[in-house]
């Protein structure tokens, strides 16, 4: 798998008076298999608008966007995406909702509830196939969106802030198992966040973007994830000196961004 | 001075602004949710007293028989027309005549104006042709276009129902349109992501969604069916719940208009309860995510 975006821009044509607004200027990203890529970066930096581009939401104004040498052109199974909240359909129970990609792709009942159930399985939500979604608590439903992803095998998870909506204690709880799910099913993965520290955490490769025109500032390697992979604790690894080097380093460059954009 | 001074305090802390401010709840409430709380008591002491100064206002020969009759006249009006009939045809068929007018109207209103609502909040070319008609027609009161009807349909029962059907259609289609919105960008995205079509997109996402909003606007619009019959059997019926009260008005036979009225009220309100019951049934989700 290998997803390539070359010089894409984004702009959103003038509207009411106002000038066009380049939302993306000439991104360059490349995801390989395995990759787990956090984007990171001030409000208004475009990473929303990266994942509606390769989700096949937004087209690009120009540059390429290809997956495995084929141009993405609208949303398909293939990249399946995991959102902050309001995506269950709140009239399907968990298992239903689990297997909704599944009856869209036109699998038989009996098969889609099988694979859902194994996904279920995976995520820690066994036991509650016929609860209605309305019932759990966030972080139950932000699990069962991550299943649902799973379920139809995509190339690569687009996971727009997933777990933005989550108290601390969950969110961390949810890191730790999303790492797990990436290890354990090799999927390519394109995160966004607002957390620095989950950011660094989780990641293989950071991306860190301005906004004014949206664009990519930094990269960085991650060593981290793979440490707590090996068994280290979570809380020891983003206790490190390293892991509390970089997050200060990459917060100097945001707080510069939103700085600018007051001034 | 220092009198009315000390005198204020507590007379802006009187009657009016202790009602005036929130006061805290019991356990198991919510603070602060607007009108919250059971109302069954309230409701069975209100129906009680109207029918206790009912009585009392007829009983003390405060007002004449003509202009309201008793209590009592109105069950033995009942059950005489029960019996007998109203001229010359039983009373169940009254009811079951006006019934089926108005239900055969609401499901005619229905099966057209739900799929013409969802294709108007899907398509803006539908839209744009249906939104003129629509909106032209539906502040007009019936009774204004009754005549056209006449004129155009005859006085038999097609002109009845399409009455009646009108008052329905415009409540059910504006319910339907406005439904297409319910669903959250999020879950159409999800269904699109997993490779859905359009139409998949709205069977399994937008039009679920739309149903709480689709229930809401059927209830809204068989109350506008009723409102419509006594006007709808207006143009010479000789059956009906309307024609009954109608006809009973020109003789003056004022126990049997509120008789009409309570029978009416009655069915109406046993239907909707039957749809609050569905609500609850098939939309226990309405409003929780």
């Amino acid at each position: 798998m290998r997803l390539n975006i070359k010089n894409v821009s984004v702009v959103f044509p003038a509207t009411g008076g106002r000038p066009p607004v380049e939302a993306l200027s000439r991104i360059n990203l490349a995801i390989e298999d395995e990759e787990f890529v956090v984007a990171l970066g001030a409000s208004g930096c475009g990473k929303s608008t990266l994942l509606n581009l390769i989700a096949g939401f937004l087209a690009p104004s120009s540059g390429d966007l290809t997956l495995d040498a084929a141009p993405v052109a609208g949303p398909g199974a293939d990249r399946a995406v995991v959102f902050q909240k309001h995506a269950l359909l709140p009239w399907l129970d968990v298992l239903d909702n689990v297997a909704l990609g599944l009856k869209i792709q036109g699998v038989g009942a009996a098969q889609r509830h099988e694979t859902a159930n194994r996904f279920i399985e995976l995520l820690g939500l066994d036991g509650f196939q016929k609860s209605p979604v309305y019932m759990l608590s966030g972080g139950m439903q932000q699990r069962v969106g991550i299943a649902r992803a799973l379920t139809c095998d995509p190339k690569i998870l687009l996971m727009d802030e997933p777990l933005g909506a989550l108290d601390a204690l969950t969110r961390e709880r949810a890191q730790e198992l999303i790492l797990n799910i990436w290890n354990d099913t090799h999927k390519s993965i394109f995160f966004i966040t607002h957390s620095v520290e989950e950011a660094l955490f989780m990641g293989t490769k950071l991306i860190v973007m301005s906004p004014r025109p949206g664009r990519i500032t930094h990269t960085f390697d991650l060593p981290f994830s793979k440490k707590f992979l090996a068994g280290e604790p979570a809380r020891q690894v983003k206790a490190s000196a390293d892991f509390i080097r970089l997050r200060e380093e990459v917060l100097k460059i945001i707080f510069a961004d939103e700085e600018e954009a007051v001034a | 001075m220092t009198d009315a001074k000390s005198a204020a305090p507590p007379k802006a802390d009187g009657l009016l602004s202790r009602l005036s401010r929130g006061r805290a709840t019991k356990p198991g409430e919510i603070y602060g949710v607007p009108g919250q709380g059971n109302t069954l008591w309230l409701s069975a002491v209100s129906i009680a007293l109207f029918l206790f100064i009912w009585w009392l206002v007829t009983a003390m020969g405060w007002v004449k028989p003509l202009f309201v009759p008793s209590p009592m006249a109105i069950v033995s009006k009942f059950i005489q027309i029960w019996n007998n009939g109203f001229t010359g045809t039983p009373f169940l068929e009254h009811v079951m005549i006006s019934t089926v007018r108005v239900f055969g109207a609401f499901l005619l209103a229905c099966v057209i104006g739900l799929p013409l609502g969802l294709a108007m909040g899907m398509s803006p070319a539908v839209r744009g042709i249906f939104d003129p008609p629509i909106e032209f027609y539906r502040p007009i009161p019936p009774l204004a276009y009754l005549p056209l009807m006449i004129i155009w349909f005859g006085i038999g029962e097609t002109s009845k129902i399409l009455l009646i059907f009108l008052s329905v259609f415009a409540p059910v289609v504006l319910g339907a349109r406005s439904g297409v919105k319910s669903a959250a960008i999020e879950q159409i995205h999800a269904a699109y992501s997993f490779g859905a079509t359009r139409w998949q997109v709205m069977r399994h996402v937008i039009m679920p969604s739309a149903l709480p909003e689709i229930l809401t606007a059927m209830r809204i619009g068989i109350g506008f069916g009723w409102t419509t019959l006594v006007a709808a059997e207006m143009v010479a019926a000789t059956k009906g719940l309307g024609y009954m009260v109608l006809s009973a008005s020109q003789f003056l036979q004022t126990p049997v208009v509120i008789m009409g009225i309570f029978v009416i009220a009655i069915i109406a309100f046993a239907f909707d309860l039957l749809m609050r019951f569905l609500e609850r049934r098939l939309v226990p989700w309405k409003g929780r995510m």
